[in-house]
Parts: structure tokens; C-alpha cells; sequence
């Protein structure tokens, strides 16, 4: 933070040009992931998911819980890196905070619920819902997009606050289609081409959430560089000269929205068919908020920060939290072996995104644009600003 | 012409009512009667509503900021009431022990004032602090981050609260009897709806009076306008916004004690429903307006109780979203407001 300017311009300058005259294995790998970025994430994320599958088997993992439910518990963390690249998309790309995100999650889970379920009589096939629950979620974050993207950015955080209590609601209240508090259970496991989902080996559910993620990231780094990609980070950090310029800030805003809730329609399907039941308390605000923290904590703006941050996140809440209760009470540590990790799991998360808006705001794994963005009152004058051209890789000095 | 449209309005709902409750076959021969106990309610939980929206309007009309915190500084005026007044919450016991209704009328206004005299400056001072520790240093950056920040606020106090007090309903001495009913119109209407109303009122008075009259209202209204024009005109807008945030606090610790006394049981998570309903009534009546603010607090309160009295309870939060939904469509500006889209 009290770095001049001119230093930070040095170090962006200088950062590509180090890599570039490392050694030639890593040389050769940073041109091919600069080269083809697609297929570094597919290779990436292969290895990666084939690594956690077998290592789960082994120390340091096996001590703490059986493969298979650390397994199941990357699924679900899986679940939570599809929310966090939806509403970075939202937050992180267009710069609109979207606080009542866990609703699109809720469309996604529920319209697979009614698809697929013995409650609905319906059993429908499990990549047609996919593609469904994502559209539907879509059209309702259009729906609600609308009448708020116009205004300005402040009444769209409030509004989604409020769409987000108010969902969950509706489904709660409206028992004669959704069974209320007790939720829609015995929902179908998914069925591709033939292969049936098995119930207790989570192996199918890991590698096709593995698919999903990959051809999202894949995605959303296309997006990021395509023309409204370029346009988001225009409103993003002025809408006036955005509009100036010829973007249409609604249009823009209001396909961001769209794309967001498009991921979390997905990450609801998923989840529901990995739980079999879909009941309105899995949609609730602190859902919203964990996912904010999640890409807050990650690197607002950057899809691999995010996704890292969401995956980290999640098994700190479902793992670590329990574990640290476990340790201390089993160790007898005065003080601490009274204090419920879980219960103030929510606490800690709030502290968590407050520390970092406050003396990290670009996240531990930030996208060089925003950084320099959230740091832009420090920098004051646009000049400096101009020496770090948004294509750090580009600039010689 | 404000006072006219606000009766106005109550006398409108009145009508509204009787003749939607004189609909149902029910509730046909009681319909007038009935309407009014409703109208004594909704004015009631209005006035909480609007207590609370002051302090959004406020905040909002002098730095453009939701401080989503302020539902829940809300909430813990109405633990704070809890504490000094009654048994107490969680592991923490009461000042008072008070638990029941006090019938001695001078006992009982001497434990009201003290309560508020205690409640107010402790949430004025919580949220003069958020101020001063979390929204101060994004001032004049990003606009996204203090929002998120705001955000991470409220959660911390909600989860504060949780880890102090517990989870669920804890008790709220209703000092006030709720016994105590006065004859209006052939409708029997508890004088704490009243009571409520009355000190909502006069704490508005105060404020309206304050900001119109009084040199540091003056200055509260030109940091409103124009930060930079009135730091050259020599006022401090950094103690002018502190106060806003104060005087704010204030408000919502009131509307958390006499929440207390309605309601009889106090929530962690008391405040984020309030406060989205609060917020809606601040848009309503156009941000930044504090009259609107007050009258949006109103209509707020007949909706919430018009879904009630249809027996559409668990709708009412539905029907306050859509209220706002609505507004943001057709009248983004709000009711008194002026046209905010423009002034982004």
C-alpha cells in the first residue's frame, strides 16, 4: 500500500520478463499456458483432480477422514467454486454486488427437484435439467435485473438482499409444490447416457464435477477477455465514460447478471442431485455471504483466485473447523476446547471479509486490474494510473 | 401539506380495510372495529420501521453509503433494553430484572425514560464506532468495497449477537401493561400502540427540528450537498458525518426498546429483516428525505399489516419486496424523493 507508484509499475513490468528467463521446462510451460490458455486449465485441472482423488488415500488427508468423504466434501466444495465464478462474474467483472445470489442457486436446485423427483412424478433426463435449471435461473435473474440494472449500483445490492430473503420464502410458503420446511426429497441421482449415479462411491459425482469446473473456468477466462468482458471492466470502473463510449451500461450489466445466475443454476442442479433433497433452508443468506467471502478472500475479479479461494474456503468451514474442535478437546486445551469453532464459523467469516476489504481489498490471489483499481485512492493521480497499462505484460520500461 | 397526506393516508387504509374485512363473511359484522385495532397496530410497527429508516436515510442522504449494519445495530438496541430493563439474554443477566407489566404510571415512565436514556447514546456510540473504524477509510474510494464492508458488518454483529445471547427467541420485558386499553370508536385499542406512536413521533420532531434549526443540522444539510464546497465553507465533515451515524444509532436504539415492548422476545437475527423493511421505507419516501423516510416507514407498516389482516402473514415479507420492486420500477426517486438516477 505504500508503495510509489513507479515501484508497483516496475514490479508489473518486470514480473513476466523473470518468468522469461527461468529455466527451459519453465519457460516452455509459461508460453504454452500463455499460448493456450483452454487447454492449461483442462490439463490443469485433470492433474489436479486425478492428484487430490489418490492423495485423499494417503497422510496427510487419511488422517483426518476416509477418502470417500473427502471425496464428497471436494464435490461440495466443487458446488461452492461454481457459485463463487458466477458471482465473480457479477462482483469481480461487472463490479454489481448481488447479495441475494443463493436465490439463483435456489432456481437451479429446485427446478431440478421438480424434474427429476418421485415427488413430481417426473423423471427427466439429468443434462436436460442441467441445461434447464441454468436457464431458468437466467431468466429470473433477467427478471429481476431489469428494473434495478437502470439504477444505480447501491439499490441492486439491496434489491438482491432482498430477493434472496424473499426466495427462500416463497418456496418455504408455497408447501403445495415444494412440501415447505420439509423440502423435496428422494430427488433422482443423476443418470448420463445410461450410467447411473451409484449413492455411497462419490467418484462419478467428483469427476463430472471436475468436467463442470473446468468448462467454466474455461468460460468465464473467455468472457473475461472478450469484448464485454472489456465492457464490464469499463462500467466496472466508470460507467459514465463507459456509456460515452458507447457501451449500452444496461444491456452489459443486465448479461453479467444473466451469466452469474446462469453458473448458479448449474451449481444448484448439481447440488441437488449429489443430495437428493432440495429444502429452503440450504438457500438461506449466509449462503449469499460465504460465496462473498469466498471470492472477497480469493481475488475479486480473478477466476482462479476465486475458485482457489472458494475451494479453501469450503473445507476450512466443513473441515477444519470441526477438526480444530475435535484436537482441542481431545488434547484438553484450556480455553480453547471450550470455544465451538463451528458456531462461530460465521463470525470468523464476517471478521475474515472485513479485514481484507479493509487492508487487502484485491484478495490473496488478485487479478493485477483490480489491484491496481481498489488501490487507485492511493495512487490519486491518473497519471501513474496511465504507466500501468492494463496489458502488464505488454509494457516495457 | 405532510401531516395532511400522512392522516390522509391512515384514514385511507382505514377505509381500505373495512371494507376488504367486510368482505368476509367473518369478520363482516366487526369490520370498522376490527379495521381500527389493525390501523393502531400497523401505525405502531410503522413507527418502529420508521425510527429504523431514519437512520438509512440519513446515512445514505450524507455519504451515499447502505449501511447494512444498521438493521442490526437495531437489534442490539433491542438486546441493550434487555439487559438494563429486563432478566437479561444468553449468559448475561438484566440491570433491572424487570419481567412483567409495571402498572404504577410514574414507576413505569421513569423505567421507559431511563431505558431510552440508556439504550440511545449506547447504539448512537456503536454506530458512530462502525463509522469511525470500518466506512472512515474508504472515504473518497471504491465505491464497492465500504458496501461489501457494510455487509461484513452486519454479519458480524448478527453473529456477535448469536454467540452472546444464543439463537432463538429471548424474553423482552413488556413493561408496559399491556392490559391498559383505551375505548375508540367502539374498538378497543392497548395504549402502548399509542405510546409507540407518540415517541416516535417526538423523537422525529427533535430530529426534524434539529436539522432544520440548529448550526450543526445546517451543517449536517450541506455535507448532504456538497462534501467539498462545505469543508471550503468551514465545516468539519468529518464530525458532521459521525454525528449523522450518531444521531442515526440513536434512533434505531429507540426503535429497538419500544420493539421490546410490542413484541415481547428479542432475535439475533431481529435486525436483517427490519432492516430490509426499514431500507424499503427509506427508498419509498426517496432516499435521503427524512420526512419520506417516515412516511415510507408508514406505508411499510400498512402493507406488512394489510397482508396480516388478510391472513396472509407469512406473504407480508413478500408483498414489503414487492413494494419495493415496484417503486424502484415506477418511482425510483421515492415518494418526496428527487430523481436519484440522475444524481449517480
Amino acid at each position: 500500500m505504500s508503495a510509489t507508484p513507479v515501484v508497483e509499475a516496475d514490479k508489473v513490468a518486470k514480473a513476466p520478463n523473470g518468468a522469461r528467463v527461468g529455466a527451459g521446462w519453465r519457460k516452455r510451460i509459461s508460453d504454452f499456458a500463455h499460448a493456450h490458455r483452454s487447454w492449461t486449465i483442462v490439463i490443469s485441472m485433470a492433474i489436479g483432480a486425478v492428484l487430490l482423488y489418490f492423495w485423499s488415500a494417503f497422510p496427510p488427508f487419511s488422517f483426518v477422514q476416509s477418502q470417500n468423504t473427502w471425496i464428497s466434501g471436494f464435490v461440495n466444495a466443487g458446488v461452492f467454486i461454481l457459485l463463487a465464478l458466477g458471482l465473480n462474474i457479477v462482483v469481480g467483472f461487472a463490479g454489481l454486488l448481488d447479495l441475494g445470489y443463493a436465490a439463483f442457486f435456489a432456481f437451479g436446485a429446485y427446478l431440478y427437484a421438480f424434474g427429476a423427483s418421485p415427488f413430481s412424478h417426473q423423471h427427466l433426463p439429468f443434462l436436460l435439467l442441467l441445461v434447464g435449471g441454468a436457464v431458468v435461473a437466467a431468466v429470473f435473474g433477467i427478471a429481476l435485473g431489469a428494473p434495478t440494472l437502470r439504477l444505480r449500483g447501491d439499490y441492486l445490492a439491496i434489491v438482491t438482499l432482498g430477493f434472496g430473503e424473499i426466495v427462500p420464502i416463497v418456496f418455504l410458503n408455497a408447501e403445495k409444490y415444494t412440501q415447505g420446511t420439509n423440502g423435496i426429497g428422494g430427488v433422482d441421482r443423476p443418470n448420463i447416457f445410461g450410467f447411473q449415479f451409484p449413492g455411497i462411491d462419490q467418484t462419478a459425482y467428483y469427476v463430472l464435477m471436475a468436467i463442470v469446473v473446468a468448462i467454466v473456468l474455461i468460460l468465464v477466462y473467455r468472457l473475461l477477455d472478450s469484448r464485454i468482458g472489456r465492457a464490464w471492466a469499463a462500467i466496472r470502473e466508470d460507467e459514465l465514460a463507459a456509456a460515452a463510449n458507447g457501451i449500452n451500461t444496461v444491456t452489459t450489466k443486465l448479461a453479467a447478471f444473466a451469466l452469474g445466475a446462469t453458473t448458479a443454476g448449474f451449481a444448484g442442479v448439481l447440488n441437488a442431485s449429489k443430495l437428493t433433497i432440495v429444502d429452503p433452508t440450504q438457500f438461506q443468506f449466509q449462503v449469499s455471504f460465504v460465496v462473498l467471502a469466498m471470492i472477497v478472500l480469493g481475488g475479486m475479479g480473478n477466476p482462479f483466485g476465486v475458485a482457489v479461494g472458494a475451494f479453501i474456503l469450503y473445507n476450512i468451514q466443513s473441515v477444519l473447523l470441526k477438526q480444530l474442535n475435535a484436537t482441542f478437546e481431545n488434547l484438553h486445551v484450556p480455553i480453547l476446547q471450550d470455544i465451538d469453532f463451528v458456531k462461530f464459523q460465521f463470525l470468523l467469516f464476517g471478521i475474515a471479509l472485513v479485514l481484507m476489504m479493509m487492508f487487502r481489498p484485491e484478495g490473496l490471489i488478485p487479478s493485477q486490474r483490480r489491484r491496481r483499481e481498489l488501490h487507485a485512492a492511493d495512487a490519486e493521480s491518473s497519471e501513474d494510473l496511465a504507466l500501468v497499462a492494463p496489458d502488464a505484460g505488454e509494457v516495457s520500461l | 401539506m405532510i401531516p395532511a397526506i400522512a392522516v390522509g393516508m391512515v384514514i385511507a387504509y382505514f377505509f381500505i380495510l373495512t371494507f376488504v374485512l367486510g368482505l368476509n363473511p367473518q369478520t363482516a359484522d366487526h369490520a370498522p372495529q376490527i379495521a381500527i385495532q389493525q390501523v393502531a397496530n400497523a401505525l405502531s410497527i410503522g413507527a418502529i420501521y420508521a425510527l429504523i429508516a431514519l437512520g438509512y436515510t440519513m446515512v445514505y442522504g450524507i455519504i451515499e453509503l447502505i449501511n447494512f449494519a444498521h438493521g442490526d445495530v437495531f437489534m442490539m438496541g433491542a438486546f441493550l433494553a434487555v439487559l438494563f430493563a429486563g432478566v437479561g439474554a444468553g449468559s448475561i443477566p438484566g440491570l433491572l430484572h424487570l419481567s412483567g407489566p409495571v402498572e404504577n404510571p410514574i414507576l413505569l415512565i421513569i423505567y421507559m425514560a431511563a431505558t431510552l436514556a440508556v439504550v440511545m447514546p449506547l447504539t448512537g456510540i456503536l454506530n458512530l464506532t462502525i463509522e469511525r473504524v470500518f466506512y472512515r477509510p474508504f472515504r473518497g474510494g471504491s465505491r464497492l468495497a465500504p458496501l461489501i464492508t457494510a455487509v461484513g458488518v452486519s454479519f458480524i454483529l448478527q453473529n456477535v449477537a448469536l454467540v452472546l445471547f444464543g439463537s432463538g427467541d429471548r424474553n423482552a420485558p413488556q413493561i408496559f401493561p399491556l392490559s391498559w386499553r383505551i375505548d375508540l370508536l367502539g374498538a378497543s385499542v392497548p395504549v402502548l400502540n399509542i405510546v409507540i406512536l407518540i415517541i416516535a413521533l417526538a423523537l422525529m420532531f427533535v430530529l426534524q427540528t434539529f436539522v432544520r434549526r440548529t448550526r450543526l443540522g445546517r451543517a449536517m444539510r450541506a455535507t448532504a450537498l456538497d462534501q467539498q464546497a462545505s469543508k471550503l465553507m468551514g465545516v468539519d465533515v468529518n464530525q458532521t458525518i459521525a454525528l449523522t451515524f450518531a444521531i442515526g444509532g440513536a434512533l434505531a436504539g429507540a426503535a429497538g426498546t419500544v420493539w421490546g415492548y410490542n413484541f415481547g422476545f428479542v432475535r439475533q437475527d431481529l435486525g436483517f429483516n427490519a432492516g430490509l423493511k426499514s431500507f424499503t421505507s427509506a427508498v419509498l419516501g426517496g432516499i435521503g428525505n427524512i420526512t419520506g423516510a417516515v412516511l415510507g416507514g408508514f406505508v411499510i407498516g400498512f402493507i406488512e399489516n394489510f397482508a396480516a389482516s388478510l391472513g396472509l402473514t407469512r406473504w407480508a415479507e413478500f408483498s414489503v419486496f414487492v413494494a419495493l420492486t415496484l417503486v424502484l420500477v415506477f418511482r425510483p426517486a421515492g415518494i418526496l424523493g428527487q430523481q436519484v438516477g440522475e444524481r449517480a
